[in-house]
């Protein structure tokens, strides 16, 4: 293991010790923070029980949802604009300035027209992720090198071969970048959303655990989805990894 | 229609400008290229060595005039019987090194063993052996461009059009890729045009050297260089050599110093 | 194979410009026909709507609350970030330590953590403030440490050279070399930041735009929503455009 992951481990390590210090000891109130053990330990029983798989389902495909349409929409998008460079010329400057806006406060506006059900977090979680995949499109079309659609055309490769067996392939990293922003998008975009109004879901248990101080259940709660998110981005960042040193990038 | 292998008549290339006059990037060039023959052509930078490559290949259209190979005009694309090796990297970075060379045969619906057979006489021929499971990213810029050239050989072209293909390499390994190419070229019987900005590369490879103007670059000399067939590197010690080179040297030089008077805008074509 | 553009005038990326804007406002003018003046304001009605609430003043005091916590949660965030990234930067070993859990920390929900510092700041504007610094404090450390860590060696080494002081080589070196990085970070922190204020004010406060928006729900107010979010649209927006330009510039010199 390298130094500096050792000592990352430690830093953590001791990091969550001493929370649990100051917990136990008294230094931090309990109606402010519980132990990092009991937060772990209320998780367990909750899991346990049975109780969490209603609303984690309910967000999971909330987020599936905002997510394979961003990732479909963004791909087409990002093709379709590229292929046009007049409408390039006139996206672009939208694109760069796309996060600075902030998307949740459009999320009023969706319950009102639609009413306090899954489509509001659906659409914020998808506009949250559809732009990310967009410009990775567009950034991995432009780093397609010439010479390879010359060496295309010395292979008589028509469009579609073309498309498949190059630029596609040559695209892929950037793509896959795409995905990955994609996914940690549409998580914040759909779990923010639950957190701040909603009907159900994993982001709207910790709002009302939080109204009801019931620290327990909402540091348990907390734990869960940010432990979930991480494993989930971590994974997508171990596998790209993976891919990359297939190609032989370290 | 004469019996040279790659034939060009009058042929130029001119691009047309929005809101500017249409820039003459080449020709006309008349040029009979005989079967078996090693061509080399020089010139100074931006004189459209390259795009004579590119309209020879198909790869681009030309302005006026004609070029045919083995009697047959080439129009658009590229003939099957044409390979072309690039100077910037064209390995694929995402197939490993003898997928990459299989390639084309797989475009060509060859059976396995077929495929498998030529590859592996390419891998052996280049030197790649070792290789043949890696990455291009894992190779150095010399092995990278190696897998371009097993890559076009294993199609068996009797044309084989190379574009400044050894300009990113140090000057050592060019030599010995030079020695290489020779080789490649007497086993295998093919014409070879290649395009380059070194002299002392197209005076030691081939049997005739087009020098070209700056531009629109056209030939100024066909330079004979009297080379036998056998020859390698070592011949850079012979006396003909710097003859050859010297001559070249003096044709260019004139047309070296015009077209960077060109760039930094001191004087316009 | 990115497409070279065509020599466009400033006319012709104008018309397209103008065009896209059309397009933009007559599907909006649509959405209000087909859905009626309930579902949603036309652009226009919004625009009348909006002028009218400013004029009245009564969008005063939520405005201020906003931007009193936005201020100081960015100052916050700006001076944090960029001496903590000026030091993980200069300090290899602490940086590698560092970026993978700043990373980690920026891609995932920080709304959850909001209840966490709710207990501990209490409902206010501690609470806001320390949420919006927690959303832009990141990328500005990301940004200042990565431009720190790509000072060219050979700008040092030339420096020596000319046997200049270290205050000097701080002054005339050191800081123009990562500026541009430095701001890049400081423009991609102003939006988080406002991010993470707004989203504070729409879980639990009593004042502020976010509040406003979240009030006008429960009423069905559809002009008030509209209204608020094409007001906190454009801000983000100008703010934007307006550093960008700024941010150019900067990377154009360097």
């Amino acid at each position: 293991m390298k130094l500096a992951t050792k000592l990352r481990v430690a830093v953590l390590m001791g990091a969550v010790g001493l929370v649990e210090t100051l917990c136990q000891t008294g230094a931090i109130a309990r109606f402010t923070m519980i132990p990092p053990s009991e937060m772990a330990s209320s998780l367990w029983r909750l899991l346990y029980a049975g109780k969490l798989q209603t609303d984690m389902t309910r967000t999971l495909l909330a987020v599936c949802a905002a997510l394979t349409a961003a990732i479909v929409v963004g791909f087409v998008a990002g093709a379709v604009v590229h292929a046009i460079p007049r409408v390039r010329r006139t996206i672009d400057p939208l694109l760069s300035a796309y996060y600075s806006v902030p998307v949740f406060v459009f999320y009023p506006m969706f319950i009102v027209l639609f009413g306090l059900n899954d489509i509001p977090k659906i659409i914020i979680g998808f506009l949250y992720a559809v732009a990310a995949m967009t410009i990775n499109t567009l950034n991995g079309l432009d780093r397609v090198a010439p010479v390879l659609l010359k060496t295309a055309r010395v292979f008589r490769m028509g469009r579609a071969a073309t498309g498949f067996r190059v630029v596609l392939p040559a695209a892929a990293p950037y793509l896959f970048t795409g995905v990955k922003l994609a996914v940690a998008y549409s998580f914040i975009g759909v779990v923010g959303s639950e957190f701040i109004l909603s009907s159900g879901g994993l982001g709207y248990q910790i709002g009302f655990a939080y109204h009801n101080f019931d620290n327990r259940t909402m540091y348990a709660l907390i734990l869960f989805i940010l432990g979930l998110v991480m494993i989930v981005n971590m994974s997508l960042h171990a596998w790209e990894k993976m891919l990359m040193a297939r190609r032989g990038y370290q | 229609m004469s019996d040279a292998h790659v034939a060009l008549k009058g042929v130029t290339r001119v691009y047309q400008r929005a809101g500017q006059e249409p820039l003459e990037a080449l020709g006309p060039i008349d040029l009979d290229l005989s079967a078996g023959e090693f061509f080399a052509v020089v010139g100074p930078s931006g004189c459209g060595k390259s795009t004579l490559l590119d309209v020879i290949a198909g790869l681009s259209q030309a302005s006026a005039g004609t070029v045919s190979i083995e009697g047959k005009p080439v129009r658009g694309v590229v003939p099957e019987s044409v390979g072309v090796v690039f100077q910037d990297d064209a390995s694929f970075p995402w197939l490993t090194v003898e997928d990459n060379i299989a390639f084309g045969l797989n475009r060509q619906g060859m059976d396995a063993a077929e495929t498998n057979r030529r590859v592996a006489q390419a891998l052996a021929l280049m030197g790649l052996n070792d290789f043949a499971r890696a990455y291009p990213a894992q190779l150095s810029g010399g092995m990278r461009q190696r897998v371009c050239i097993a890559r076009t050989l294993v199609l068996q072209p009797r044309l084989i059009l190379l574009d400044e293909p050894f300009g990113a390499l140090d000057q050592q390994t060019r030599l010995l890729m030079g020695d290489e190419l020779l080789n490649l070229w007497r086993k295998t019987g093919a014409t070879i045009l290649l395009i380059t900005h070194a002299l002392d590369e197209a005076a030691m490879l081939s049997d005739r050297v087009g020098v070209m103007s700056a531009r629109p670059g056209r030939f100024l000399e066909i330079v004979e260089t009297g080379w036998p067939r056998g020859r390698d590197s070592t011949i850079v010690a012979s006396p003909d050599f710097g003859r050859v080179t010297g001559r070249l040297w003096s044709l260019l030089r004139a047309e070296s110093l015009k077209a960077m008077q060109y760039q930094t805008g001191a004087a316009r074509p | 194979m990115k497409t070279a553009l065509p020599q466009a005038g400033l006319g012709a990326r104008a018309f397209d410009f103008a065009v896209f804007a059309g397009l933009v406002l007559a599907v909006w003018q649509l959405a209000h026909v087909v859905g009626g003046e309930v579902a949603m304001t036309s652009p226009l009605g919004t625009l009348v709507f909006t002028a009218r609430s400013i004029a009245s003043g009564e969008l005063w005091p939520h405005f201020e609350a906003t931007l009193g916590a936005f201020a100081i949660a960015y100052v916050l965030a700006a001076s944090m970030g960029v001496l903590a990234g000026a030091v993980l930067g200069y300090h290899r070993l602490s940086g590698e330590v560092a970026e993978p859990v700043l990373v980690a920390v920026y891609s995932i929900p920080k709304v959850t953590l909001y209840p966490i510092i709710l207990l501990f700041f209490g409902i206010g504007i501690g609470a806001e403030v320390a949420f919006g610094a927690l959303h832009g404090v990141i990328p500005i450390t990301l940004f200042t440490m990565n431009g720190v860590r790509n000072i060219k060696p050979v700008y040092i080494k030339a420096a020596r050279t000319m046997r200049i002081r270290p205050y000097d080589l701080l002054r005339t070196v050191l800081l123009p070399a990562t500026l541009p990085e430095v701001f890049t970070g400081l423009r991609v922190g102003f939006s988080l930041t406002l991010i993470g204020t707004l989203l504070s004010e729409m879980f639990g406060s009593r004042r502020g735009i976010g509040f406003m928006l979240m009030q006008a729900i429960g009423l069905h107010h559809m002009d008030i929503i509209m209204s608020l979010t094409f007001l906190l649209v454009m801000f983000a927006l100008m703010a934007n455009a307006a550093m960008l330009v700024i941010d150019h510039r900067l990377h154009r010199r360097a």
